[in-house]
């Protein structure tokens, strides 16, 4: 179970992320950032929760590789907040010197690296860093990249290699807006399991991600994470009103507590935002 | 006695892991053979690493490696099987340290060789890296070339893409520039294994009283034109053509056009021609030989 700390820290991050991307959301409806925008609301608690069990509980600081959809993942685990604004304003002095975009944005302080826009390359290139370096590596993909022919065959090399990797499948059960469904009939964590290594299909709900935490970087794991995503796959806009909000159902549970953190974030969040605009 | 090219890829490999702590990555490198005598019998503890079958992913574990400072040498057996091994090493660590300010240095040993191998396996690919920004490309046919190649790489930080030719790995002479006279007929500016061919081709067409230069392009990428070259060129009476073991719609033609451009004399191409390889010999696409490059210059020279 989660302790009230942690559970303090978890939504803290959790609403970093969601203010964040809200502001981005605002800006791409403006037309003020112009390129394809991937956002991570509604997904954030997978990367808030992790980062909070890697990096605070079991004090590891990881090599990781993520793709597109991964502002949530930059910002859990430590990545400048005023650099990645700056990035998607496509400043120079941006996280990925206004070159990355939203998709292939990195941080050298936090082991965090960029991303070509191929989907699920990340995976055989984090395989080859955690293979080579032999430090724990976590690396975020999609239920839709995991259906890469490389992803498979990476998972593979890593279980015949035992490598210390966390891969983490962020399950919105969408690609584009084609549904798993239609696109197959096998389980990503099963798949894992065939490949003889650790295989669970779960929620993004922080009590049950926490359960696996002593599988982390002892033999490669792969967790399929189901979540939501809140808006378009690129840009500003709903697919639907009636999606599970993650961090809405957060929020309820952790009351007048909640709404403090929710109210103080929005405020240190949207100032960050709007002295950037500022300077446009 | 001088050491062959295969003597001497081995010898840098065995250097690259003993004494640089290196890694070399590819598919059945410890099988019978070890590559056509071209890596030491070394195994995974000493940094020599088997990789599976999965040929796409393979690409990305070397890139991986490649993040971490290792300096992988990647072995890809056949250059043809470049169109599954390379998309991540030409789309991420060709394109890291302009994006991310991340190096990636791979140093890749692509392998050709022809005759009798099909549709894919055959001749040199090397037209398929020349596209994209961040590689370094080299096309070493000699022992002294591979050295310096490897030592430029071992002091560099890109991705470099290397050539190579089995029809090579005997090969222990060093081949140079024939730039002597004055005036040419024509220039040849010959690429990988046609190097050879153009040579045995300069002595046939000189008996015949065409004058011949040559010029042995190694450097593929960046593609720098020598002063030398361009004075024998823009000297000779009939211009130039370029020779590859590559399909001719690929760094022939681009080396021609810069060629014409700088020398505004009309220059040519020879290479793979542009249709598919059965296995038969009736049917094989194969590099130019000395007979069909003295009939392409003969050509040249008479319609002039």
């Amino acid at each position: 179970m989660i302790n009230n700390k942690l559970k303090k820290n978890i939504f803290e991050k959790a609403a970093l992320c969601r203010h964040f991307e809200q502001n981005v959301y605002e800006c791409v409806a403006k037309k003020i950032i112009k390129f394809p925008v991937y956002l991570s609301s509604g997904q954030e608690f997978i990367s808030s929760t992790l980062s909070e069990i890697i990096l605070n509980i079991l004090k590891v600081k990881p090599l990781i590789f993520a793709q597109h959809r991964c502002h949530s993942t930059y910002l859990s685990f430590g990545g400048s907040t005023v650099g990645l604004i700056k990035e998607l304003l496509g400043k120079k002095d941006g996280c990925t010197y206004g070159m990355g975009g939203s998709a292939s944005i990195h941080s050298p302080k936090i082991n965090m690296f960029g991303h070509d826009g191929h989907m699920g390359t990340q995976v055989p290139i984090g395989v080859g860093a955690c293979f080579a370096s032999k430090k724990p590596t976590i690396i975020f993909f999609g239920d839709a990249s995991a259906e890469e022919d490389y992803v498979v065959g990476v998972i593979g090399w890593a279980s015949t290699k035992k490598l210390p990797i966390l891969f983490i499948v962020e399950d919105n059960n969408l690609s584009i807006l084609t549904k798993k469904k239609v696109r197959r009939n096998w389980d990503m964590h099963k798949l894992a399991r065939s490949l003889n290594i650790n295989g669970f299909n779960i929620t993004d709900n922080p009590n049950e991600i926490i359960k696996y935490k002593n599988f982390f970087f002892k033999k490669p794991t792969l967790l399929n994470v189901n979540t939501n995503r809140l808006f378009w796959h690129s840009g500003a806009g709903k697919d639907s009103e009636n999606i599970f909000d993650r961090y809405k159902y957060e929020l309820k549970k952790m009351g007048i507590e909640g709404k403090k953190i929710d109210l103080k974030i929005k405020k240190k969040i949207d100032n960050l935002w709007k002295k950037q605009l500022g300077k446009q | 006695m001088e050491k062959t090219v295969r003597e001497t890829i081995k010898e840098i490999i065995r250097r690259h892991l003993k004494k640089n702590k290196g890694q070399v990555f590819g598919q059945c490198l410890t099988a019978v053979g070890w590559v056509g005598g071209t890596i030491p019998e070394l195994y995974e503890k000493d940094g020599m690493i088997e990789l599976p079958m999965s040929d796409v992913s393979n690409g990305g574990i070397v890139v991986g490696a490649g993040l971490m400072s290792k300096r992988p040498i990647y072995v890809i057996r056949y250059q043809g099987f470049n169109w599954y091994n390379c998309p991540m090493i030409v789309n991420y660590a060709c394109k890291s340290k302009e994006l991310w300010k991340i190096p990636c240095p791979i140093f890749i040993r692509g392998i050709g060789m022809e005759g009798g191998i099909g549709p894919v396996a055959g001749s040199s690919h090397h037209s398929l890296y020349f596209r994209m920004p961040g590689i370094k490309i080299a096309s070493p046919m000699t022992p002294k070339e591979y050295i310096s190649v490897y030592n430029q790489f071992m002091k560099d930080d890109d991705v470099y893409y290397i050539s190579e030719h089995r029809k090579s790995y005997d090969n222990s002479s060093e081949l140079k520039d024939s730039l002597s006279y004055n005036e040419f007929d024509v220039v040849i500016f010959a690429i990988s294994i046609t190097r050879f061919e153009s040579f045995k081709a300069k002595k046939i067409l000189e008996k015949k009283g065409i004058k011949v230069g040559i010029v042995n392009i190694v450097w593929l990428k960046p593609f720098k034109i020598e002063k030398r070259w361009l004075n024998a060129l823009k000297k000779s009476k009939f211009g130039g053509i370029v020779i590859d073991d590559d399909y001719v719609n690929g760094v022939s033609k681009s080396f021609a056009n810069d060629l014409n451009l700088k020398s505004k004399k009309q220059m040519h191409t020879m290479g793979l021609k542009d249709r598919t390889a059965g296995f038969h010999k009736a049917v094989d696409n194969l590099p130019p030989n000395a007979k069909e490059i003295c009939k392409q210059v003969e050509k040249i020279v008479n319609k002039n």
